[in-house]
């Protein structure tokens, strides 16, 4: 059972200029002591989270709601263990996977059949259980021979649907999304809806940040509104896109 | 504490060995793809060098060439690749900033993908050795075998270097420019181009035994050359390797939840 724990997490990222970031800067600041220290001390600092709590439990459907810049990608980044709070303690028991840039890490000069490999890799997956995969992806893809030509020679969509295809393999106790992916035509559409239906429906707990109100009513049995990286608003879908869509 | 967090991150980089594997191939094939030869053309320019600087450097001191070619090759061989694993283990966060900010993968993975990429073009550039051998007419003797645990203490070396340098670079983005330009003053100060043997004795001690880079040169290069290897090298490059492993330790563990925020 995957659970997550969150106790006054905060995330500020600190804003080094140029200046700030050369060791001779550092050097002079220790030789010429207090008088650039303010300086120092003044730092910027970007507060992205400020003291967030909650716990999710398995069978959280979780919608994140808030405007651009209001700290939903940060959370998710902190969730899935790229960012360590500055301060406070994020527990996050559970495997996790995340759909958050699908397209990440796809060379263009390798062929599809080779990026299988190497998203499957970036994914935590080893070579031999993407092997095992490796039909199934290209079946579903429907890629047919495109599959051993080199990415840069996809249209758009034939990249999305690879990109869709292998990241979907994954079947992690918590999945993270932004935003709900619909990719390809109408056949293909269909069946990735179906497909991430089954991925959701087999994890413990889904995280998705959203700007629909359909998806999220739809999906989600627990809203978190954030703003300026604080939470504004933690309840039951119909009464927080209510107070966040104003209908 | 910081010590067993950054052995933790180790280890499950260690896990990943798959993801290594195939990130360091990667990086390899796309630096060379549609060319014909590949990162032979590396082997080829490796090649010409060592047979440039052999003909002129060869005249100059007036060494024997089946002495001195030979020594001249696997020197510069393995300097090119201490050297590339250095000034690249500087930039080895930098340069994965991308995946860094995107997937949780234990950070040590992208140090090893750098060590990995730089051994197999070392394999492609190694082939020269034993053409040199054959031309000059001198055999590999038994002592040979030696430079494989010398090279792997060289590797562990190399790895901790890697590492600092990379937890440093992210922070302070001038140390790049310092290292490499360092590199290419040991480059002068190691004998690589110019054989030990040739320094007067006083100017020796201090120029050879203060010099970790020529330990760890020798401890792979002495036995491949048919000598047996001295102790005073292995010693070095095992003291070097325990006190640079704390030190790296203990500064990764502390900061490595850090480095994403640096990058």
């Amino acid at each position: 059972m995957a659970t997550i724990n969150f106790d006054q997490v905060c995330v500020d990222f600190p804003i080094y200029n140029a200046s700030a970031r050369s060791l001779k800067k550092r050097l002079f600041q220790v030789a010429t002591g207090g008088q650039i220290s303010a300086d120092q001390s003044g730092r910027v600092v970007i507060r992205a989270l400020e003291n967030l709590s909650f716990n999710l439990n398995h069978g959280d459907r979780v919608g994140l709601l808030g405007h651009n810049g209001a700290g939903k990608s940060t959370l998710l980044r902190v969730l899935s263990g790229v960012y360590a709070p500055s301060s406070g303690t994020a527990k996050i028991d559970g495997e996790i996977g995340s759909l958050i840039d699908i397209g990440f890490g796809i060379d263009a000069e390798s062929t599809g059949r080779e990026n299988i490999f190497l998203r499957g890799a970036l994914l935590g997956l080893d070579r031999a259980s993407i092997k095992d995969k490796v039909e199934e992806i290209i079946e579903f893809s429907e890629l047919g021979d495109f599959i051993d030509m080199p990415i840069r020679t996809y249209s758009a969509g034939m990249h999305l649907r690879l990109a869709f295809s292998v990241s979907t393999v994954i079947r992690p106790e918590i999945l993270l999304m932004d935003e709900w992916l619909s990719v390809g035509d109408e056949g293909f559409k269909a069946r990735a809806e179906q497909r991430l239906n089954e991925l959701v429906a087999s994890t413990s707990i889904l995280v998705i940040a959203s700007h629909s109100k359909d998806l999220i009513c739809h999906t989600c049995n627990r809203v978190l509104w954030l703003e300026h990286g604080r939470i504004k608003m933690d309840g039951a879908p119909q009464e927080v896109t209510q107070a966040y869509f104003g209908y | 504490m910081f010590i067993v967090n950054a052995l933790a991150d180790i280890a499950t980089a260690l896990k990943r060995y798959s993801l290594v594997g195939t990130l360091g191939w990667q990086d390899v094939r796309q630096r060379y793809r549609r060319s014909s030869l590949g990162p032979f053309w590396l082997t080829i320019s490796m090649g010409v060098m060592i047979g440039t600087i052999g003909i002129v450097f060869g005249q100059i001191f007036k060494s024997p060439t089946d002495e001195f070619l030979p020594f001249l090759a696997i020197g510069l061989i393995l300097w090119g690749f201490i050297s590339t694993v250095i000034t690249e283990g500087c930039t080895s966060f930098i340069a994965a900033d991308a995946v860094i900010k995107q997937l949780p993968i234990p950070l040590t993975v992208h140090v090893f993908r750098q060590l990995w990429r730089n051994m197999i073009i070392l394999a492609h550039n190694i082939v020269i050795f034993p053409l040199v051998l054959i031309a000059v007419g001198k055999p590999l003797t038994w002592d040979a075998f030696l430079a494989i645990p010398g090279f792997l203490l060289l590797l562990l070396n190399l790895t901790w270097i890697s590492l600092l340098l990379g937890v440093l670079c992210a922070r302070y983005r001038d140390i790049p420019q310092i290292i490499s330009s360092l590199m290419q003053v040991i480059f002068y100060l190691t004998p690589i181009m110019w054989l030990p043997s040739l320094l007067p004795q006083r100017a020796g001690t201090y120029m050879l035994t203060m010099n970790p880079f020529y330990h760890l040169l020798e401890i792979v290069r002495d036995p491949l050359l048919g000598h047996a290897p001295d102790a005073q090298n292995w010693l070095a490059s095992l003291a070097l390797a325990i006190v640079g492993w704390l030190v790296t330790l203990m500064l990764y563990g502390r900061y490595r939840r850090r480095i994403a925020y640096w990058l």
